[in-house]
């Protein structure tokens, strides 16, 4: 792993991706990494442009925001559209498969089925962060897979923790 | 309360930091009105106030909420309010009331896009003149300024520890980004931080305004026979409304006991500025941009240095003005319409070029690159 790694999940209001930061940034954490996690979002509860940002550092971290990324998350077009030109180029993007259009990238492309995964193993698409989540570490490792458990457990409510878990567990079977 | 603060290491939210610095603090009063970027704070206080047997009160709006907690500090407890931009322009007339009754209380805003509602969600740095001058009348407010969670928790201490030390509001004057922004935070032990309490007047003490130094504060109810009153008012809260002479003595003796307390008041942080040829004066999250930018113009040969304002107000013109007269040049990069920037510029006293970088609106943060070109321009 590279000594610091900035990180942006970007969506629409509602689809979970500031929850996502979150628990990403706090598994690092609980690997004994420098984190900073912040967060965009409009004024609306749902459905206006949203996004989180994680950078994680073995060393100090300075400035809070995420310029260049080395790995983008996309959870809607708008959002790929708008954030896939900060991708560096040997970056790796992931976009959900609900995604039609991906502009051609020299990143190291992941289409991952986390809507539909969620909707159908889970029951519930609000899942979709965290079997996106699963996917991410599959693919990249920038946490171990413990500490994004015990962020996971953390994270969330008691009653949706297991459910949370398995989508974690999901995203890990995809990527 | 110690399970409840266990030291350790933990990933907090700005604004949870501020909410648990203020439970370690000794807080166990807090009324608030909910709004954007501060909201959070209310929101873990809401949980955690009742396991330390403290109040907290959702009010009506910010203007019943600044006066509860000025009760509340009256009735003896350590008080606090967090809100925005919005919110802290309705709580101005009684943060005067505050100073002028020598009401030890803390008042949070994290800053958002600004006048009026502006823009909810997006960070700004546009209430530093607010917070200095936003009352009416001769005052000098203490206002500290965080740039990380980690100062959040830490700042909230010693906001609360100033306001009892000094028996006067003090404002915490953060912004959207460090409000909203997590990170690491290490919480020390509790028996490890500092706790400072306001001086209690003995039996038979009749006087508690207007002090040279400060004056013992009575809590209401323990016998005393206190007048507490906006107007002017002498060592015994007896009104003066008309008296030329009280009234000179009331003000400069609340100035002065903030004023001849600089020195413990002032907090800097310095780097490289004995030998540098260009300076920046930063505060907040700004302030973090401009750590990138000086390791990078270093690394291109240019000397650069900064200072950090912790402490906003009172302002340090004499570390200014004596930084000015070693320096080529002074930048002052902010999220506003150049507010800091006038105050750099009197205090440099024409002795050094000073430029401002300035941003506002949509919360975009100054960047590293920004502050470079400014100092190699």
């Amino acid at each position: 792993m590279a000594k610091r790694i900035e990180v942006r999940i970007a969506g629409l209001g509602g689809q979970g991706v500031v929850l996502a930061g979150q628990i990403l940034g706090r598994a690092a954490v609980y690997d004994g990494k420098s984190v900073v996690q912040t967060q965009s979002y409009g004024a609306e509860a749902r459905g206006s442009a949203a996004k989180s940002e994680v950078i994680i550092s073995d060393n100090k971290i300075a400035f809070p925001m995420v310029r260049k990324c080395d790995i983008l998350v996309a959870m809607s077009q708008q959002a790929l559209d708008k954030y896939i030109s900060d991708l560096k180029g040997n970056g790796i993007l992931l976009v959900d498969t609900l995604i039609k259009k991906i502009p051609e990238t020299e990143a190291k492309l992941f289409k991952v089925p986390a809507t539909k995964t969620a909707e159908k193993t889970l029951g519930n698409k609000l899942y979709a962060n965290v079997v996106m989540l699963g996917a991410l570490i599959k693919e990249t490792r920038i946490t171990s897979l413990e500490a994004m458990e015990k962020a996971i457990r953390e994270s969330v409510p008691e009653k949706v923790r297991e459910a949370n878990l398995n989508a974690f567990k999901e995203g890990l079977k995809l990527g | 309360m110690a399970s409840l603060l266990g030291s350790g290491v933990y990933f907090w939210q700005g604004n949870e930091a501020c909410a648990y610095g203020a439970i370690a603090a000794g807080c166990r009063f807090f009324a608030a009105y909910p709004i954007t970027p501060s909201s959070e704070i209310a929101e873990r206080l809401a949980r955690l106030l009742p396991l330390v047997d403290g109040i907290f009160i959702q009010m009506e709006d910010e203007l019943a909420s600044i006066n509860a907690v000025i009760g509340a500090s009256w009735a003896g407890a350590k008080a606090m309010t967090a809100t925005s931009g919005p919110g802290f322009s309705l709580m101005q007339e009684s943060i005067g009331y505050a100073f002028m009754t020598e009401t030890p209380c803390v008042i949070v805003n994290v800053q958002r896009v600004g006048p009026s509602t502006g823009q909810a969600t997006k960070a700004a740095q546009g209430d530093v003149m607010q917070a200095r001058w936003g009352t009416h009348g001769d005052y000098v407010p203490i206002v500290l300024s965080p740039n990380s969670v980690q100062e959040m928790f830490q700042l909230t201490v010693r906001a609360f520890n100033l306001a009892e030390k000094y028996r006067t509001p003090v404002i915490l004057l953060v912004d959207e980004i460090v409000g909203h922004m997590r990170e690491k935070i290490e919480v020390p032990p509790i028996k490890e931080i500092c706790i400072v309490n306001r001086k209690k007047p003995k039996k038979g003490d009749r006087s508690f305004f207007a002090w040279a130094e400060v004056a013992p504060m009575p809590t209401l109810g323990e016998g005393f026979n206190v007048s507490v009153t906006g107007s002017t008012h002498d060592e015994y809260g007896v009104r003066f409304t008309a008296d030329p002479e009280v009234h000179r003595r009331l003000i400069s003796n609340l100035v002065d006991k903030i004023e001849k307390h600089r020195n413990d008041i002032v907090e800097l942080e310095a780097w490289n500025t004995d030998d540098c040829s260009t300076a920046i004066i930063c505060f907040g999250c700004t302030s973090r941009a401009v750590y990138e930018a000086v390791e990078e113009a270093r690394r291109k040969g240019v000397n650069v240095g900064y200072v950090r304002l912790k402490t906003l107000w009172p302002f340090p013109a004499e570390t200014i003005r004596r930084l000015a007269q070693r320096v080529e040049k002074i930048v002052v990069p902010e999220m506003n319409l150049r507010q800091l920037f006038y105050e750099v510029e009197r205090a440099a006293y024409g002795m050094a070029e000073v430029t401002a970088v300035n941003k506002i609106g949509g919360g975009q943060i100054i960047t590293p690159e920004e502050i470079l070109e400014e100092i190699l321009s």
